[in-house]
């Protein structure tokens, strides 16, 4: 009997365990085959902008000031949207806040490639014929946007990303908000508090840390996403010119060009991966950090 | 009896929903007073209390009726601002809620939210909350630390000194010792009862020999009614109602 | 003791206006964020049903550029890919999800390993692409459907794991003590009484990691890639499915009824997934009354 338990709890750890043999096996991998590019251009990899498979040059700026950007915009409006979101939630009465709290669920479920195709043959066109001379006619705004006006681009891009990580952002945020003690929330409003004051003085500090943990999750998704972008961002190794001047970001270039690709570039392109995965693995353990320091909170509150 | 009357319950009922609490209360509250609210639990004490200042209105379907005047001015009516209201009546609740920040701007909060204050009126203000509060000389080395730092007897004196520190008039307190140790509640009732000669207080409290030590009026709730108010001699050692005698000499509750 | 003027209050005008404020923008928020999903559900029903047909359902697809074809060798791929993954993944995740429950309390390693279940669920998925490449498609030398089932089930590993977890341990530890006190070994309590009485709950995290994986494109880009044939050689060959139809066709062409053929596929893994959703939500519901 002390047998079988045994046994049963070994295999139990050797399955859990898989989840660390991946972690390890994703990080080896990707750093064994990127090696070649790393002796070829070093750390200057990083800074180079040139991508020419013909000469074999090839430089990440391009694809990681890309995904930066894309992320940074994509943040930028789904941060006030998604808090705002969840506040409403919170808020709202029960037979509003949960039928409209699924249908954000539902949002999270829809598949990137779908959004992708959304952006492509729906937003991109709009952009193109009333976004993008709406804003070119702002005096001087040549200078961001850039010159082009073909729908696609480094905002259309932040803007379906936005619309995607929305979702999974607001999903924790609404929890954090939930989880403040209801006294808590009275003493602000028996303070004298106007909702806005009680929300951000009181239940936004008191869950800055999940909400802290929400953006950091949307940011992983934001970095990481790949057919969203893919359809919409001009898939050009270029540096951005505009916010509506095509370009690339990581995870783009590899579904672009690894499949084809071979030696030298496709070591270049593990090396994209590389930067990619430490850079949502940086990203991941902060939200981790976050989340679980609001969970040992909910654990004493209880 | 020519005493000045700050709060007056008029035939105050309550809901929430469909479910009746309150039935017809009607209640006076003496000005510089203590004033409490004993009964068993689920009685309605508190429910009453939380009509004073309208923080009932943060759930739906909690609905109130009839009047309670406030110096005269009927706060349940809709053209009562509520965010005056609440500053001019304060509220301890069951827990100590120090909110999220430090010590000191936990005090200085409210009074950021309702006036315009020179920073080292501020600071002036602050400290003489804390002082009102008995508190001062225990945090005036840590005012920059977080509220929620401190013990609970601790954090339920700073948010005492953050609800004087707006000068209400009126101090609610809902159980404000349920959940602080024997000693820190000592602490605290000597502090209500030296707070009594700048507020009108009411005091919710499940603990009769609490109310018989601290107050001046007592009012006996059962079943959302109000059977027996009086002063808190009278009703301590011949209650006139067979109900109140049952509770207070321990036979239910 | 001074007390504080009257004109010294703050007006009530502008806090209110932040209130305001704060109300029309949450509510602006809301219809962006369900007018954007109904936008685009929309879209996808509006362009999805015109181009779905019976034929286009049951037959497959005809190589790039010649007019007509289907989608069902790409559903038939998908369908062999993800069933795959789950097979693959479900037995190890639920074992390790009974392990971070049952034996993982207080448990450094099992504190790591959650650690990781939870990193790995945030890892950009074209980045498991790229592993399962260097894994699968490097060693057996061609791109193959099998390549894909691999991808899919380390996408869905974490997540099966980590819900095993959360739905063991909301089981009460009192039903664990109880079994254990009649004598039964760990093993069997572990399998027959707690595993019972969070079945729907289990359920529900592989419904939910299915959900995930069935509308995955990017992990397949590099594994399974995509075939105009019917699957032929799971294991030896680029197998068709539907992301990476609906990715090759909208982008790589400029034909219409390419486009519509995406569409009709969109709206069938769109319904798809919502139904499997739907599916979870009411699963979980009767857990938990």
């Amino acid at each position: 009997m002390q047998q079988t338990d045994r046994c049963f709890r070994f295999a139990c750890l050797a399955c859990a365990a898989l989840a660390g043999w991946l972690m390890l096996g994703v990080f080896v991998q990707l750093g064994a085959h990127s090696a070649a590019a790393w002796q070829r251009f070093g750390l200057g990899f990083l800074c180079s902008a040139e991508w020419d498979p013909a000469q074999g040059i090839f430089g990440a700026a391009p694809a990681i000031v890309g995904t930066l950007l894309t992320t940074l915009l994509a943040l930028l409006f789904a941060i006030p949207l998604s808090f705002v979101a969840a506040l409403f939630v919170t808020e709202a009465p029960d037979c509003l806040a949960r039928p409209l709290s699924q249908a954000i669920d539902l949002l999270a479920a829809i598949p990137s490639v779908i959004y992708g195709m959304w952006g492509l043959f729906v937003l991109a066109p709009i952009m193109q014929d009333h976004v993008q001379p709406l804003l070119a006619a702002i005096p001087g705004s040549t200078r961001l946007l850039g010159e082009d006006d073909n729908g696609f681009g480094f905002l259309t891009a932040g803007l379906i990303l936005s619309l995607m990580i929305l979702p999974y952002m607001s999903a924790v945020m609404r929890d954090v908000f939930r989880m403040t003690p209801p006294m808590l929330r009275e003493a602000a409003y028996g303070a004298g508090c106007t909702r806005w004051e009680a929300t951000k003085d009181v239940v936004m500090r008191y869950g800055i840390r999940g909400i802290l943990g929400g953006i950091f999750i949307g940011m992983g998704r934001a970095l990481g996403e790949t057919m969203a972008v893919l359809f919409v961002i001009g898939n050009m190794m270029q540096l951005p010119e505009g916010l509506f001047s095509g370009g690339t970001t990581i995870a783009a270039t590899l579904a672009n060009n690894f499949a084809e690709s071979q030696g030298l570039e496709q070591s270049a392109l593990f090396a994209l991966g590389l930067i990619l995965l430490l850079m949502s693995f940086g990203i991941q353990v902060a939200a981790q950090y976050y989340l679980h320091l609001t969970g040992a909170k909910r654990g004493e509150a209880r | 009896m020519n005493k000045n009357i700050k709060i007056a319950a008029r035939h105050l009922n309550f809901y929430y929903g469909e479910h009746q609490a309150l039935f017809d209360n009607n209640l006076d509250i003496p000005e510089h007073e203590i004033t409490a609210v004993i009964g068993p639990s689920g009685c309605g004490k508190s429910t009453h209390l939380r009509i004073y200042n309208r923080i009932f209105e943060l759930y739906r379907n909690h609905r109130a009726e009839g009047e309670v005047l406030l110096d005269g001015q009927n706060i349940l009516s809709p053209e009562v601002d509520l965010l005056q209201l609440r500053r001019r009546v304060g509220m301890i609740f069951q827990k100590p809620t120090p909110f999220p920040m430090s010590i000191f701007d936990n005090v200085a909060y409210p009074l950021r939210l309702h006036y315009k204050l020179s920073h080292s009126e501020i600071e002036d203000k602050v400290e003489e909350a804390l002082r009102g509060a008995c508190i001062w000389d225990e945090v005036k080395d840590k005012l920059r630390q977080s509220g929620m730092a401190l013990s609970g007897g601790q954090q339920q004196r700073l948010c005492i000194a953050r609800a004087i520190a707006a000068e209400p008039e009126v101090l609610l307190m809902d159980e404000p010792t349920s959940a602080i140790d024997p000693v820190a509640t000592l602490k605290i009732e000597e502090l209500v009862l030296e707070l009594k000669k700048r507020f009108t207080i009411v005091i919710v409290t499940h603990n009769m020999q609490q109310a018989s030590r601290i107050s001046d009026q007592t009012a006996f709730f059962y079943k959302g009614r109000i059977i027996e108010v009086g002063a808190t001699d009278q009703i301590f050692t011949n209650p006139r109602n067979k109900k109140t005698e049952e509770y207070i000499t321990g036979r239910f509750g | 003791m001074t007390s504080i003027a009257n004109t010294q209050r703050r007006p009530l005008f502008f806090r209110r206006l932040g209130d305001r404020i704060l109300a029309a923008f949450s509510y602006l928020s809301i219809l962006i964020a369900v007018g954007g999903m109904g936008w685009i559900l929309y879209t996808v029903l509006l362009n999805g049903a015109q181009a779905l047909t019976p034929d286009i359902l049951s037959s497959a697809s005809k190589p790039y550029g010649e007019p007509g074809g289907g989608i069902a060798n790409a559903l038939l791929g998908t369908l062999l890919i993800t069933a795959g993954a789950t097979l693959l993944a479900v037995p190890p995740a639920l074992a390790a999800g009974i392990y971070l429950a049952e034996y993982g309390k207080g448990n450094r390693a099992a504190d790591l390993l959650r650690f990781c279940a939870n990193v790995l669920m945030g890892l950009p998925s074209i980045i498991v692409g790229l592993f399962v490449y260097v894994l699968i498609v490097v060693p057996t030398g061609n791109f193959s459907g099998f390549a894909g089932t691999v991808a899919l089930a380390i996408i869905m590993f974490p997540v099966i794991m980590r819900t095993t977890e959360d739905m063991m341990a909301m089981v009460p530890d009192t039903l664990r003590e109880s079994a254990l006190a009649l004598g039964m070994t760990r093993m069997r309590t572990t399998l027959c009484i707690i595993a019972r009485a969070a079945k729907n709950g289990l359920a529900t995290g592989v419904l939910l990691s299915l959900a995930r994986v069935s509308g995955e494109t990017a992990p397949l880009l590099f594994t399974a890639l995509f075939a105009d044939t019917w699957p032929s050689g799971f294991f030896t060959e680029p197998t068709a499915n539907i992301p990476v139809l609906i990715t090759e066709y909208t982008t790589n062409s400029p034909f219409e009824s390419m486009h519509a053929l995406g569409w009709g596929a969109a709206l069938v893994i769109s319904v798809t997934i919502l139904c499997i959703n739907i599916a979870t939500r009411c699963i979980f519901h009767e857990q938990k009354h």
